[in-house]
Order: structure tokens, then C-alpha cells, then sequence
């Protein structure tokens, strides 16, 4: 099997969509490639099947929430860790989205792989992925209030159980005996 | 005939054809008219492996649709582990999979020192390679055993179970608990071996491959076994590619996928070993890929024994990030201050993300970490081979018996602490 | 267990109370429910397995129905999602029935003090037994069913009779 030549993923992607990319970081060997949230699905999509790149393995989807001062475009960023079997090497495209009502478009029509990866961040952060074909809450119960990995959902712990403080716990623990 | 009507709140079938309704769009149409049947299997279901609950569609006994639901395990590690201190997280992340704690542990500590740029020593590589094939091989044995009784061969699980407790009991004398050790630590791992380790760990290395031939006695060409795992739950290479499927999984499909060798980290590079690869992707070839990684594994363990200076540092020696020994405590102020500064406070990471993938028993494990500049994680992500594998079980139960789907979830391996985290 | 009068020879006569042999056919042969949450339930394996023989207590067989079993050992963290079908399970038992709180999660809520971890089993329904641990070795599980054994010892029939009546009503 004659393998293509490997390309720079930065300046391919930049050659061929130069409005899509927005800024490209270096950190510990991980290289992102920040791009528009609009591009998003023409990047996966130039990135899976370039002979060269050919992306096509979806390691994981993360989403952070960079609240509540971020000195980031957006308050939320999801990352898309991209793995290439075949150059074995790694590359992670992040979009960052606004505050208000923060979604962008699924990738599941390019790895079918982010379809619960992206249900569990719709679940857990409130991020819509526009297109995705089953987006109820994945981890959550369905009646769930609210989405538990945004910074500002409190952990929700219970506090420590003292003698001053013990008839209130206590009451959570009806079938709690000596 | 008195039937009522679904007007009728009385009518208990009102309230299911409400359910019917969300489930339009996920089952086919004939399961609206009652063509074909719902069934709910699980969340407390003997051979789900834990609290997975699948909503299946049957043709009578075929299996047409697949939902799984999961979150019944869901733990909020992830945000738990936002609220502590880089080091402390470190018991958190054992509970996640916990029939493979020791990866967990890796994978997280390798994500804090790719993130603070800190250098482990070679010695304490070769020690978490070790640590980390124990741990595969003490995955791959309660695997064999579990799926073994999913498909009714009883005895293999005692026998499993025989081998994992020698296993228990080193990680009993390595980290004090047997199962959730927490050994690993941001730039090594704990405390060195102990004297009595090393010599108990290559007595069972001695033996072990001829228990793994004990069970392949009792499975690799029993006719029952193959019949019902052979043409099993297969999934193409690409399929499996195209839904994040990874591991034994992967490898059952023929793709020789294995990060220990296509991108080694902890110094896998300096073993010499196999990766095991199927040629069907059905379920038997999984089973046959995860009894040569036993192999295997014990192949790695007696090199990293040899390999393993009888001296050395096991622990990074950067005081900004490793307390010091005890030892130093009663004679250097510096000491002093390094551990109080640690143990109070912690160390600081800056506002930056990465992202780090190791082979655990089950396939890919990923941990994507991003710091705040502070003592604390910002976010913490798990990407958990266990999520995808049940994330593509429509895909490999489509067309098969209800019977089969058991052997089915078995041979994925999955582990729902690892899936809900 | 009664005394066995030695001077009746081979009648094998045995004298007892109606509770004591009662507690002790449900303490001799006592039937798990086949339930696992977590990290616990793979110890809960382990108890099982060969090496500590879970049978040598007459504990060999779960039933995988409810309706069958006797003790429910919520082995592991309890989850919100969860709480309602271990609700379910418990009342699908048929009493007389015992709980016990595997480790530190079920009986506490244990290092989850969360958003998502029921604080502990009690929460939704009663315990028997607390086991400590995270997760608790065989021998400590062990110990937990052999209390449990003690405590159905003191038990009287009269005790479970209440229940049943309050349930007809």
C-alpha cells in the first residue's frame, strides 16, 4: 500500500478554508486549530477525507465552560480531539460559542462516533448540536433542572453532619435507624 | 367488548401510548401499531454488567432496534474533580473503571504532566508499565469470567477469579487496598515497590500462562462456546473506525490499533510484544484478542522486570510539584516549605487544555484536562472506551437473536462506571 | 439452635422455639438478590468467587427476581437515576427482607458529595447493616452478613407480622 505524503494539517486547512480558521495554538504538542463555529462541519469534513490528513477517528468531544470572566471568544469551547490512524498523530479543532443559546452543528453525518459524545455535552454543559439526530439528556434523568457541568450549577453537596445540624440532615434519611 | 377509550385516565394504556410518543423517530413504525414488540431490559438485569438499561425492539426474537440508556452510574467525577487540588484527584479517578483503576490513574496523571511539563523518570515509567499490565491482565480475567457465566460456562469464572485474587493481593502490597489503589502520582507513582513485590509478581508471571491454557481448555474449541459466539455481533473495520470503537474491540475487527505501540507513551517503546488481531470482528475473535493480550502482557511485565533498575528515583525529583520525602523534612527548610505549600494549596496549572489517550483494557482512554492558572482544573473530561462501545451496540445487535445480545454487551466489555463516570 | 436432648438416642428428637428455628432456616439459606451497582459489586464477586466461598454461609444463589430474594446488598454508589428502580426492587421483595449498605458510597454517600449520589441508601430505603469500606474487602462484607445473621437471630416472627397487616388494610 503506497501511503500519500503526510500534510500539515494547519496549512492545508488554512490553504484550502482561509475565512474558516480563526487561530491556530500550540501547546504541549497538541496542536487546535480554532476555527468558526459556522465552518465547522466543511473543517470535519476537509479534515476526514484529504488524502494526506484523512482524520478518522473521533477520539473524543469535551466541552468546557470558561465562566464567569473568560477572556476567551466565547464562554463555552468544545474540542474535537481528531485522531489519524494511519499517520497516527492527533490534532484537536475547537470552537468557542456565545453565552446566549451556544450551539453549532453536529458531526455525526462525518464520524457517527459524536453522536453520544455530543448527547452528553448537550446534557451536561446545554449546548445545542443543530442537526444531531437524537438529542434528549443521555447521563441526566430526563426531568433533570439544568445542566450539571456548567461552572455556575453548584456541586450540590451535603454539609457535614453536626449535633446543631443533625435533625435537619437527618430528615433527608427517613428510614435511617440506630 | 368494553374496551375503553384512551381518553380514559383510568386506562393504564393511556399512559404507555404517551410513551410510545417520545419514541417515535427512534423505533420503527411498526412498533407504534404493536406489530412489534418493546422490551425493557434492565437497569437491574443479571447480564448487563452493571446498571445499563436497553430498550429493545423485537420481531419475535430478533432484534430490530437497540436504545440503550445509560447514566444510572453517573458519579460527577468530572465535576468533583474540578473542586479539588491536582493531586487529590487522584482517588477519583480509580472509581470511574473500576476493574481497571490503575489507567485511570495514568491516564490522569499523565494529562496533569503533559499540562505542567513535568519529566517522570525512567524507572518510574517501567513501574507504571508493570502496574498497568497487572491491571489489564486483573480487567481481562473478571472479563473472562463475567462473560463466560453470561454464556453459561460457570466454572471458568472461579478459576478467573482464583488468578485475580494473587493479582489483589500485589496491589494490596503495592498501595495498601486491593482494588482502587491510587498509586499513581502526578510525575510517578507513589512509593517504590516493596522488597517482597518484585519476586511474588515473577512467581505468578511463572505460572500464569498455563492457567490462561486452563481456560482455553474449556473454551477456545468448546463446540457450545463457539456456536454461540462464532458469527456473533460482527462489526466491519470501518464501521468500527466510523464509531469510535477502540481496543480489543477494534482489534477483534483487524485493525492493528494499539496505542501502546502506534503511539507509545510511559515507554512502551522500549518493550518488544504482539498486538493481537481478529479477523471477523465477531464476538469470538474478541474473545480470542483479549486471551493473547493476557499473553502478551506477561511477556511485557518479564521484560520491564528485567529492565527495571534495582535503584533509582520512582518519583520525580521537581519539588515545585513532587513533596519531598520524608526524610528531608528533619534537615532542609526548603523541604518544609515545598511540603506545606503542596499539601495546602497545591500546584498551579496554567489556563491551557490537553489532551492525552492511553490503551486501557477496554480500548482508548482519553483525558482531556484544561487548568484555570490555579490549583484547580477548569474542566476534566474522561473519554471513555466504555461510552463508545455501548454507543455502537445498535450497530452490532442489529438482525441478531435477543439471546445473542447478551454475549453481545459481554464481549464489548463494557463497564458502566466507566460509561456514566 | 435448641437442644438436642442426648438421652432420646437415634429419634433425633429436637426441642426448640417456633422463632429460633424459624431464624435459623433464614439465616442457614439466605438469598441474595443478583443486583450490582458499582466498584462494590465486583468485591461482592470476589466474596463470591473461590477464594473466600460465599456458600461455606448458604449465600451461593442470587435470584435474579426480586420476588425471590431475601437481602438486597446495594453494592455500590447510588445515583438519583438509580435511587427509584432500587426503590422499586425493594418493594418488589417479599418480606420478611434485609438491606445492607455495601461501602462508604451506599451508606453515606462516601467521597460523592454531589449533585448526582443519593447520601447514602437510607435516603430511600431502610438498612440492616452498614458495611464500611471503599469498596469493603470479602472479610469485612463477610462480617457485615454474618451481624446481619445476629440481628435476624434476635428477631420474632411477631416483629414481620406487623407489616403484613398494615399491607391488607
Amino acid at each position: 500500500m503506497i501511503i500519500p505524503q503526510a500534510l500539515d494539517p494547519v496549512t492545508a486547512l488554512k490553504q484550502a478554508m482561509p475565512d474558516a480558521v480563526e487561530d491556530v495554538r500550540e501547546y504541549g504538542g497538541d496542536i487546535t486549530i480554532v476555527v468558526k463555529p459556522d465552518h465547522l462541519q466543511a473543517v470535519s469534513q476537509y479534515l476526514r477525507d484529504t488524502s494526506g490528513l484523512v482524520y478518522n477517528f473521533l477520539s473524543d468531544v469535551s466541552a468546557v465552560d470558561y465562566y464567569p470572566d473568560y477572556n476567551r471568544p466565547g464562554r463555552f469551547g468544545v474540542s474535537y480531539h481528531i485522531l489519524s490512524l494511519l499517520y497516527k498523530r492527533r490534532l484537536r479543532v475547537k470552537v468557542y460559542l456565545p453565552e446566549e443559546a451556544p450551539s453549532v452543528a453536529t458531526v455525526t453525518t462525518i464520524w457517527p462516533g459524536a453522536n453520544w459524545l455530543e448527547r452528553e455535552i448537550a446534557d451536561m454543559m446545554g449546548i445545542d448540536f443543530v442537526g444531531h439526530p437524537d438529542l434528549r439528556r443521555l447521563l441526566m434523568p430526563d426531568d433533570w433542572q439544568g445542566h450539571p457541568h456548567r461552572r455556575d450549577y453548584p456541586l450540590g453537596y451535603e454539609t457535614v453532619m453536626f449535633s446543631f445540624n443533625a435533625d435537619e440532615i437527618m430528615k433527608h434519611k427517613p428510614h435511617a435507624t440506630d | 367488548m368494553a374496551l375503553q377509550t384512551a381518553a380514559n385516565t383510568n386506562d393504564p394504556m393511556a399512559e404507555w401510548a404517551g410513551s410510545l410518543e417520545q419514541l417515535k423517530g427512534l423505533v420503527t413504525e411498526r412498533a407504534l401499531t404493536g406489530e412489534t414488540m418493546l422490551l425493557n431490559m434492565g437497569p437491574h438485569h443479571p447480564s448487563t454488567h452493571g446498571v445499563l438499561r436497553l430498550l429493545l425492539e423485537l420481531d419475535g426474537e430478533e432484534v430490530i432496534t437497540c436504545l440503550p440508556d445509560i447514566g444510572f452510574l453517573h458519579t460527577g467525577i468530572e465535576k468533583n474533580i474540578e473542586s479539588k487540588s491536582y493531586e487529590k484527584a487522584v482517588p477519583l479517578t480509580d472509581r470511574m473503571d473500576y476493574l481497571a483503576p490503575m489507567s485511570n490513574n495514568t491516564a490522569y496523571c499523565l494529562a496533569v504532566e503533559k499540562l505542567v511539563g513535568l519529566q517522570v523518570p525512567e524507572r518510574a515509567q517501567i513501574m507504571r508499565v508493570i502496574c498497568l499490565e497487572m491491571t489489564r491482565l486483573n480487567s481481562h480475567l473478571v472479563w473472562l469470567g463475567t462473560h463466560a457465566i453470561d454464556l453459561g460456562a460457570m466454572s471458568v469464572f472461579l478459576y478467573c477469579f482464583r488468578e485475580r485474587e494473587e493479582l489483589l493481593k500485589m496491589f494490596e502490597m503495592l498501595s495498601g487496598q486491593r482494588m482502587m489503589g491510587s498509586y499513581m502520582r502526578p510525575g510517578g507513582v507513589w512509593r517504590d515497590f516493596p522488597p517482597e513485590f518484585l519476586p511474588m509478581l515473577e512467581n505468578f508471571l511463572g505460572y500464569f500462562p498455563s492457567r490462561v491454557d486452563d481456560y482455553e481448555a474449556l473454551l477456545t474449541k468448546n463446540p457450545i462456546w463457539m456456536d454461540r459466539t462464532q458469527g456473533v455481533g460482527v462489526i466491519e473495520p470501518e464501521k468500527a473506525m466510523a464509531w469510535g470503537v477502540s481496543g480489543p474491540s477494534l482489534r477483534g475487527s483487524g485493525v492493528a490499533w494499539d496505542l501502546r505501540k502506534s503511539m507509545p507513551y510511559s515507554g512502551y517503546d522500549m518493550f518488544d510484544f504482539n498486538v493481537p488481531v481478529g479477523e471477523h470482528g465477531d464476538v469470538y475473535d474478541r474473545f480470542m484478542v483479549r486471551i493473547r493480550e493476557m499473553r502478551e502482557s506477561v511477556k511485557i511485565m518479564q521484560q520491564a522486570i528485567k529492565r527495571l533498575p534495582a535503584k533509582g528515583p520512582f518519583r520525580s525529583d521537581n519539588r515545585k510539584f513532587v513533596p519531598p520525602p520524608r526524610a528531608e523534612l528533619g534537615q532542609s527548610m526548603e523541604a518544609v516549605i515545598h511540603h506545606f505549600k503542596l499539601w495546602t494549596e497545591g500546584f498551579a496549572a496554567p489556563d491551557e487544555e490537553v489532551f492525552v489517550a492511553i490503551e486501557s483494557p477496554r480500548g482508548e482512554l482519553g483525558c482531556y484536562l484544561h487548568g484555570t492558572g490555579g490549583n484547580k482544573p477548569r474542566r476534566v473530561h474522561f473519554k471513555t472506551p466504555s461510552f463508545m462501545h455501548i454507543s455502537s451496540l445498535p450497530v452490532m445487535t442489529h438482525g441478531h437473536l435477543i439471546a445473542d445480545l447478551v454475549a453481545i454487551v459481554g464481549s464489548v466489555d463494557v463497564v458502566l462506571g466507566d460509561c456514566d463516570r | 439452635m435448641g437442644i438436642i436432648s442426648s438421652k432420646l438416642g437415634n429419634l433425633g428428637v429436637v426441642t426448640t422455639t417456633l422463632d429460633q428455628a424459624i431464624n435459623w432456616g433464614r439465616t442457614g439459606a439466605m438469598w441474595p438478590l443478583l443486583f450490582g451497582l458499582a466498584c462494590c459489586a465486583i468485591e461482592y464477586m470476589s466474596t463470591q468467587a473461590s477464594n473466600y466461598d460465599l456458600s461455606r454461609f448458604g449465600m451461593e444463589l442470587n435470584r435474579a427476581s426480586p420476588r425471590q430474594a431475601d437481602l438486597l446488598i446495594v453494592s455500590g454508589r447510588l445515583t438519583r437515576k438509580m435511587a427509584p428502580v432500587v426503590r422499586q426492587l425493594y418493594d418488589q421483595m417479599a418480606a420478611p427482607k434485609w438491606v445492607i449498605a455495601m461501602g462508604d458510597c451506599a451508606s453515606c454517600g462516601g467521597v460523592y458529595n454531589n449533585y448526582a449520589i443519593v447520601q447514602g441508601a437510607d435516603e430511600i430505603i431502610p438498612v440492616d447493616v452498614y458495611v464500611a469500606g471503599c469498596p469493603p474487602r470479602p472479610e469485612q462484607l463477610l462480617h457485615g452478613i454474618l451481624t446481619l445473621h445476629e440481628k435476624i437471630k434476635g428477631e420474632s416472627i411477631r416483629d414481620w407480622a406487623a407489616p403484613v397487616e398494615t399491607i391488607r388494610v
